[in-house]
């Protein structure tokens, strides 16, 4: 059977489909690709269907050795991508012959690159999905030198994009938020304080759970002071705010329900962008 | 109880939060909303439209729902992309108000009761009788009473968490939470007791032990206790299985 031996697995690297919906009145979140838009345009790429599952690839490093024939593409962080010796590109079609090896190489900016290969990476699937879930402990461990991920059948169709215009990101990190559900929590100008002039950065303890910041405090109004919110429901892009004021930006690996106040919620366009997002990045947030 | 109509916020471009006024609401509104959902898929999916049946921008956006997530005082609503939220508000609403206010809580609850057998040996057993001034063998007895109720899960797969508590066993969390609770640690907090079906950090305060798997992916279904399941405690004997560590 196709397969894609594990050489090297660089810094982590996790299976990642479109995640696990359906599940979360029993606790389990939806996780999946931290970028869903770059793993969805690799997997086009090969012809996949949109959510099939791909490899994750936190600050490159991967090398996988093609076990039979496949043929691979690559969106998300922008890397150098080698077959054996042969430099190739992303966001297009390559295809790597039995033996030979792929190797990704570090971003220049961004976190994330995703490798779909043509049939989707075919580990069992667990409650729908083969997503890995870290918090929760389902789906694939993060992948190991050694390991040999089965590659599915291969789709009916062909590709028939030679290679995908991507548009470079932008230079400066914007997320566009929508007022939270509890924005009545805070002081009046807390979301201009939040879409202000003044940037956030993200913090090293950042993970695909949550980007933590440092930067403006955004302040609780006066009258909710010692109050405490039930746990509720939490959804990836909130901005929830701990009673030290400063924001937290909820990943794809968010805790089903929450305690803390959300006073913003990222656009769902920009989830992507938020896990990209390095560790020291500036970040500004703008209503709209 | 339930006669505040709720207030339905929109919570980013792809879910809405429903505000309830206490967990007796919120089951009834879980219920009548997932009943809802399985009912317009199940319409869509017998034979398109050919019967005539109109399908409106409601009954799309609530097919559009992807996940119903209960908590203590809120119901979240997480949805495809693209869909129209304030078709989907004006729905939530409307299941509100055709919830028969006649039906008891039990009525929706549903029929399932899962009993749990439980050692009560746990860590703080004995703080939790020093700290509401009761015997050890009535905190006990007064954990074992009641028939519980799930409300809502959330914080791991599988927790549940169970009201129907005796006012009388309320004790606030540990001021300090554990690093580690062991898998099965049966435990109280404020008006809600649990079982934690996995090892975790926590901050409620152990009671006992139960053995039963709480969640198992390669069960249909895998949560023993989803939302609206009624449970019981049965107390087992430490003795009748040999040494307890």
């Amino acid at each position: 059977m196709t397969a894609l031996e594990v050489v090297e697995p660089g810094l982590r690297t996790l299976v990642q489909d479109a995640g696990r919906p359906g599940w979360a009145h029993v606790g389990v979140g939806r996780s999946g690709a931290a970028d869903l838009d770059a793993l969805r345009l690799a997997n086009r790429l090969v012809a996949n269907p949109q959510d099939a599952a791909g490899l994750e690839v936190l600050l490159g490093g991967l090398r996988l050795r093609a076990l039979g024939p496949v043929t691979v593409a690559l969106a998300g962080a922008p890397v150098a991508v080698w077959v054996d010796r042969v430099r190739v590109g992303m966001h297009a079609p390559v295809e790597v012959s039995e033996g030979a090896v792929l190797r990704v190489g570090a971003p220049v900016r961004g976190l994330r690159t995703y490798v779909a290969v043509r049939g989707g990476v075919a580990v069992p699937e667990v409650l729908g999905s083969r997503s890995t879930d870290l918090p929760a402990g389902l789906g694939p461990s993060p992948v190991r030198v050694g390991d040999v991920l089965p590659v599915g059948p291969s789709p009916a169709s062909l590709p028939f994009v030679d290679v995908a215009a991507v548009r470079p990101r932008a230079d400066e990190a914007v997320l566009p938020v929508l007022p939270g559900p509890r924005a009545d929590w805070f002081v009046e100008d807390a979301l201009a304080v939040l879409c202000g002039a003044v940037r956030y950065q993200v913090t090293p303890a950042s993970d695909r759970v949550a980007l933590r910041l440092e930067g403006p405090v955004v302040r609780r109004a006066p009258r909710t002071a010692g109050r405490e919110l039930p746990s509720e429901g939490l959804v990836p892009g909130a901005v929830q705010v701990p009673p030290d004021g400063r924001p937290v930006v909820f990943g794809v690996d968010h805790p089903v329900t929450g305690g803390y106040p959300v006073v913003a919620v990222v656009r769902s366009c920009a989830l992507g962008l938020l896990g990209q997002l390095r560790p020291g990045e500036p970040v500004r947030f703008v209503r709209g | 109880m339930t006669g505040t109509r709720p207030v339905v916020r929109p919570y980013g471009d792809e879910a809405l939060l429903v505000d309830l006024p206490d967990l007796a609401a919120v089951r009834l509104l879980d219920a009548a909303l997932t009943a809802a959902i399985a009912g317009a898929r199940a319409v869509a999916s017998a034979d398109g439209h050919a019967d005539g049946h109109a399908d409106g921008p409601a009954d799309a956006s609530v097919r559009a729902v992807l996940d119903v997530v209960p908590a203590a005082r809120t119901v979240l609503l997480r949805t495809r992309p693209g869909v129209d939220l304030t078709a989907l508000a004006a729905r939530v609403l409307q299941v509100w108000d055709g919830i028969d206010r006649g039906a008891d809580i039990e009525a929706v609850t549903g029929p399932r009761l899962v009993e749990l057998p439980v050692r009560y040996d746990g860590a703080d057993l004995r703080e939790v009788a020093d700290l509401v001034d009761l015997s050890v063998e009535e905190v006990v007895a007064r954990h074992l009473a009641p028939e519980y109720t799930v409300a809502f899960g959330g914080f791991m797969p599988g927790f549940a968490y169970l009201t129907g508590l005796d006012p009388r066993l309320r004790v606030p969390r540990l001021a300090t939470p554990r690093e580690r609770v062991p898998a099965g640690a049966v435990a109280v907090a404020d008006e809600f007791s649990a079982v934690y079906p996995a090892a975790s950090p926590g901050g409620w305060r152990l009671l006992g032990r139960c053995p039963t798997v709480l969640f198992d992916v390669d069960r249909e279904p895998p949560a023993l206790l989803p939302p609206g399941s009624r449970v019981r405690f049965v107390a087992v004997d430490d003795r009748v299985e040999g040494a307890a560590p």
